[in-house]
């Protein structure tokens, strides 16, 4: 048959694959700016769905714009103004060899192996400038996967105001159970940490008891996910410590009381 | 010609489905089906693919090189799914999100290939798209049943909206966690095409 030359199969493999690069390529380049404007839209629904405060009814660039976003030295504690907030990526970074560190295997509870020097902090703060509420990202491994989720802490720096995972793969119906809304409901009001600043909030393996005089920072376990609880509760661990975000907090406590006496 | 038309749509909802008889596709319809809404536009960008796919290849299957054809019409499929899967990302994004690489893996939907295969390459470019059609009418109606018995006994809901409250949010109901899993959609397609051959005894297959 004609169309099975050498010539023509090569000619028919040629332009198919010309017009379909063609197709593809274009529409990547069209759909971009759509796509990347989505993902935007994406990362500051999590932290707000996660601080307790998204309204469906509003835009969310709107609702988002009180937040101030800062990149922070992990290690000092202090703001990094020369990082661009709008190009950082604390995923990307902790990778890359200049802004991301191997977490020595001692220290590292929440199964992350690598993490980024720097991270992305949201500041809410009211009329007169004073703190209302800080947004931390946080990750650590669970069963399957590793858990991305924002913490939301009140002006205390200590009060939980909404926690929760936009990202994860842990069973469905067990340990994916810590999307239930019932479940994150328990956070609010807790407490991080003591009056002496050590880190309390902890995840417990079954159920709270109102009687316990540490019920202010406990959560109930995940039944049936042991290994995703425990995940949860060393992640907070790491991210609260002085690994973590110690260094900021205390920072930030210092400033805060600073502004409150002057 | 009208009557061969609505043949070739209408026979692979039931009398030649994809799915039921055939068992072709059946990774997607495993993985998709836990809430109907996934369901619907995983079913909508399969159907899209299947009849673009099938009218391109069936237009230009006089020039396809024999010896090629397979490559062909993978490269075809390839990159129909690779633009639908960038419209979703551009204009559905937190259902792409739920999708995730489902809509990739449409290229490795058997359904898909066979169709261009045993149909658009032999046959002109109207009945093809129909062909399409029908076959993605086919795929869709399971997956839409498997969808709802997933959604409403694992998760006591349907499109999102509560129909049985659960117990773990201060409902009466006690959600069938198997429902929730991969598994459960084996059961629920196995017990379809039991009912289906039971219905329609000639597609019993000869032992």
């Amino acid at each position: 048959m004609a169309n099975d030359t050498v010539v023509k199969t090569l000619i028919v493999a040629g332009v198919l694959s010309v017009v379909c690069s063609a197709l593809v390529s274009s529409s990547a380049v069209l759909l971009r700016p759509e796509q990347a404007r989505n993902k935007d839209l994406d990362r500051k629904k999590n932290i707000l769905q996660s601080a307790g405060i998204y309204d469906p009814d509003q835009t969310i660039d709107d609702q988002f714009s009180r937040f101030d976003i800062k990149v922070v030295d992990l290690a000092t504690g202090e703001f990094r103004d020369d990082v661009d907030t709008a190009t950082f990526d604390q995923r990307k970074a902790a990778k890359s060899a200049d802004l991301g560190i191997d977490v020595p295997k001692d220290e590292d509870i929440a199964g992350i192996k690598r993490r980024s020097l720097y991270a992305l902090i949201y500041l809410a703060k009211d009329d007169s400038g004073s703190l209302e509420q800080l947004i931390l990202p946080v990750h650590g491994k669970g069963l399957w996967s590793t858990l991305y989720g924002y913490l939301a802490l009140d002006a205390d720096l200590s009060t939980i105001n909404g926690f929760a995972f936009y990202q994860h793969g842990e069973t469905p119906g067990l340990g994916g159970e810590v999307d239930n809304p019932r479940w994150k409901e328990q956070w609010v009001g807790k407490k991080a940490f003591d009056d002496e600043g050590a880190t309390r909030i902890q995840v417990l393996k079954g159920k709270t008891d109102p009687s316990n005089p540490d019920v202010n920072y406990q959560i109930d376990g995940l039944s049936g996910a042991t290994i995703t609880t425990r995940g949860v509760d060393a992640l907070l661990q790491y991210w609260l410590g002085s690994n973590g975000f110690g260094p900021l907090l205390k920072e930030l406590k210092t400033k805060e009381g600073g502004n409150d006496n002057g | 010609m009208a009557d061969k038309s609505s043949r070739i749509v209408l026979d692979p909802l039931f009398n030649k489905n994809p799915i039921a008889l055939q068992v072709l596709g059946i990774c997607s319809a495993l993985a998709v089906t836990t809430k109907l809404e996934t369901v619907f536009v995983m079913a909508a960008a399969v159907t899209a693919v299947l009849c673009v796919s099938n009218t391109v290849i069936s237009l230009i299957r006089n020039f396809i090189p024999n010896s090629i054809r397979i490559i062909v019409q993978m490269t075809v499929i390839a990159s129909l799914v690779i633009v639908v899967d960038m419209m979703l990302k551009a204009y559905a994004y937190d259902i792409s999100k739920q999708l995730s690489i489902f809509v990739g893996l449409i290229i490795t939907n058997c359904i898909i290939m066979g169709r261009a295969e045993a149909f658009a390459m032999s046959n002109p470019p109207g009945p093809s798209f129909l062909d399409g059609l029908g076959n993605g009418l086919g795929y869709s109606l399971i997956l839409v049943i498997v969808g709802v018995f997933r959604e409403l006994l694992g998760s006591g809901r349907l499109f999102g909206h509560v129909i049985l409250p659960l117990s773990t949010e201060g409902g009466w109901y006690v959600s069938n966690g198997l429902m929730l899993l991969p598994p459960s959609a084996f059961f629920i397609i196995g017990l379809y095409i039991w009912a289906l051959r039971s219905w329609k005894k000639d597609q019993i297959e000869e032992d």
